[in-house]
């Protein structure tokens, strides 16, 4: 007989959640879907929005990159902003989205079963979805200014990976947390906030790694952002080699998202059976 | 025949009933200062908390092919056994092993959104469902005729009537094929000829062989469609059989059949001209009984106290069956009374009704006007058993209400 078993058990969670999580493959694809109908029935100016948020973001930071560095080249501080705000607009927003689903799909989560995992994940996939839209306002600016980026630019969906991870580990975290503790929907545009001004959009960290006055463990602080390594490798990838990635900052980047992911999937595994209980 | 397709091992469900707090969801604050006052206090918090078995040591099979009613009050602990089966929430303890693919419908049009059509619609809800992509494409038309929302296919779901949205949302439920159904009181929604749609759909299901979970408090739904039934109370299993035997479990067990039924008083029965005290019944030869024999003669009794002298009192009584259909009144004629206390009797020796239960309605009226109502107390329950041995071979669930002989006569001719 090739009829699926199902064991529900009190002790342990199910053996197969990653089959099952394959078994709603078409779920997922659906709910990324909805989120994304959704998303550009509703506003009246649609994708207009996937546009205008980090074209704001960049005018603010291009200006703050010109009157901080001494080289007064405005086009080269618009384009390196604009390169460091692209992958933050993603991090930023797949982790307020993400953890902020499972209380939007309340509905769903107390009447249906399925992985729950899925519907944070769904949600960064509607955020991917504007962050295509975002790198074609980036093409077409790299285009006007004549920016052509070398074969360093293959490396580049590596570092959108490393975002995706960075924001899933916290998102998912976040996410289960929020059901249990409502305040802690409070904590994440907090952390936008904070982790815009630790990241190098305005900023550029080879001045921070290069620097003689400030100490060791504050490069390594700053190191701990996932978004660091993230951005820096965006810089590289796009704008060229004079953008050297910190081979040291990489590792302590890396695997703090790294870290992140597992206590983020570790974390809901572990509360995602009492969900429709709380929610 | 005869497999096992759902086995359910002492199954138990504890919640942690919090102490009324000022929302319906835990704030981190709460939790830290609660903490800090506790530890403050030397007593740990954990033991503040209220514990609520929702279910406790449940245990059942169900066998391939049996289209089982899970039947019991509100609170018995039915949509709770329906969660964890459906796996939206986990048992506290027990275990339940699942053969095949289980779908539950739990509420009509699970993650429609307003915004999207009612094609968009159709594949989201689909999906939520389990249905695969190839799945919701075969049966897309079958679904949209069932419906009957051809024409508004690509409007919004917001804009469409609350009765389109209903049929379009069990349209979609009701062309899931797994090899378990679960299905809460989805029924309840919808007018009488969707209703009755859906319940074709479900028999057609249940044809098909496929198992089938229900939840209903439509007892005649729950009649027509099962063939087994499990009565729960208070969170356990009180009855596990033929769906008959359970309906009429449940029917009993609303007020158990006792010999003497006390009505609840009624709290302003002072101000009242009279109300009534109790209801009983008595057998052929008087005597108190809780069940009455099939085709015999019985006579309800009932006590009831006046107030104030009245001078166009009526005592009358109503029959309803369980499936809500109001089918005798018998009443007293319009008459004096001084206050007291009286015993009213009626001697049902015309009619005799079938086994099962039956609601009584007592009603006391003055000038028409009636002063007390008794609703949903009492039952009057008919026993298949009978000392008349003949009987057993005339009644049976096909002889309809009234099981009476009438003067004949057998002549050769």
């Amino acid at each position: 007989m090739g009829r699926p078993k199902t064991i529900i058990d009190a002790d342990h969670t199910e053996s197969g959640y990653w089959r099952d999580l394959w078994e709603y493959r078409g779920l997922f694809s659906f709910l990324a879907w909805r989120d994304l109908l959704v998303r550009y029935k509703q506003t009246v100016i649609g994708v207009a929005w996937a546009v205008i948020r980090p074209l704001l973001t960049i005018v603010v930071f291009s200006f703050f990159r010109a009157f901080l560095s001494e080289d007064v080249n405005v086009n080269a501080a618009i384009i390196s902003v604009t390169v460091a705000t692209i992958p933050w607009q993603l991090f930023s927003s797949s982790l307020s989205e993400s953890s902020s689903s499972l209380i939007a799909n309340s509905n769903l989560i107390t009447k249906v079963y399925f992985p729950r995992i899925i519907i944070p994940v769904s949600t960064i996939m509607v955020c991917l979805a504007d962050f295509a839209i975002s790198l074609v306002i980036l093409a077409s600016l790299m285009i006007y200014f004549g920016e052509v980026p070398g074969t360093e630019v293959f490396f580049l969906p590596l570092f959108v990976l490393l975002t995706l991870f960075a924001s899933l580990g916290l998102g998912l975290f976040l996410s289960a947390l929020n059901v249990k503790y409502r305040d802690f929907r409070y904590v994440v545009p907090f952390v936008v906030q904070l982790g815009l001004f630790v990241s190098p959009i305005a900023i550029n960290s080879n001045e921070i790694y290069g620097s003689a006055t400030i100490p060791d463990f504050v490069k390594g602080l700053y190191s701990l952002n996932p978004m660091v390594a993230v951005i820096d490798g965006f810089r590289f990838c796009l704008l060229g080699t004079q953008w050297v990635v910190n081979p040291t900052g990489l590792m302590i980047s890396l695997s703090s998202s790294v870290v992140l992911l597992i206590i983020g999937i570790w974390y809901f595994r572990k509360t995602e059976r009492g969900f429709a209980d709380i929610i | 025949m005869g497999n096992t397709v759902i086995k359910a091992e002492h199954i138990s469900k504890e919640f942690f009933l919090r102490k009324a707090q000022a929302g319906n969801y835990t704030a981190l604050r709460d939790v830290i200062v609660d903490r800090f006052r506790s530890v403050s206090k030397g007593q740990l918090s954990r033991n503040q908390k209220e514990s609520f078995l929702a279910l406790d040591d449940v245990s059942f099979e169900v066998q391939a092919g049996d289209r089982v009613g899970i039947v019991g009050r509100n609170g018995a602990g039915k949509s709770t056994l329906l969660k964890i089966l459906s796996r939206i929430i986990a048992p506290t303890r027990g275990r339940i092993t699942i053969e095949g693919r289980l779908a539950s419908l739990l509420e009509v049009g699970t993650g429609f959104h307003p915004e999207l059509t009612g094609r968009e619609n159709i594949f989201l809800n689909g999906s939520i469902l389990g249905m695969s992509r190839n799945e919701i494409q075969r049966k897309f038309d079958e679904i949209v005729a069932f419906a009957e929302v051809e024409r508004f296919l690509d409007t919004p779901v917001k804009r469409y009537s609350s009765g389109m949205y209903v049929r379009l949302a069990f349209a979609v439920a009701a062309h899931l094929e797994p090899e378990v159904l679960v299905v809460d009181e989805v029924l309840a929604v919808g007018d009488a000829a969707f209703q009755k749609k859906c319940l074709g759909r479900m028999s057609e299901v249940a044809r098909e062989g496929r198992t089938i979970l229900f939840v209903s408090h439509n007892m005649e739904a729950v009649q027509r469609l099962c063939n087994k039934g499990i009565l729960l109370e208070k969170g356990k299993v009180a009855l596990d059989g033929s769906i008959d035997q359970v309906i009429r479990g449940y029917i009993t067990s609303n007020s158990s059949s006792k010999s003497v039924i006390n009505i609840e008083i009624p709290d302003n029965n002072e101000q009242l001209p009279g109300f009534a005290k109790s209801v009983s019944f008595l057998n052929e030869n008087g005597t108190l009984t809780g069940l009455v024999p099939v085709t015999s003669d019985y006579s309800i009794e009932m006590e009831i106290v006046i107030n104030k002298p009245l001078d166009h009192f009526i005592a009358g009584i109503g029959f309803i069956t369980i499936t809500e259909v109001p089918f005798r009144t018998i009443w007293t004629a319009p008459q004096q009374i001084e206050p007291g206390v009286y015993k009213v009797r009626f001697s049902m020796n015309d009619v005799h009704l079938a086994p099962g239960a039956y609601k009584l309605v007592i009603g006391l009226s003055n000038n028409e006007s009636s002063f007390h109502y008794v609703e949903n107390q009492v039952v009057l329950d008919i026993s298949d058993a009978s000392e008349k041995k003949i009987d057993e071979r005339i009644v049976n669930l096909r002889s309809g209400l009234i099981v009476n002989q009438v003067p004949y006569e057998i002549k050769k001719v």
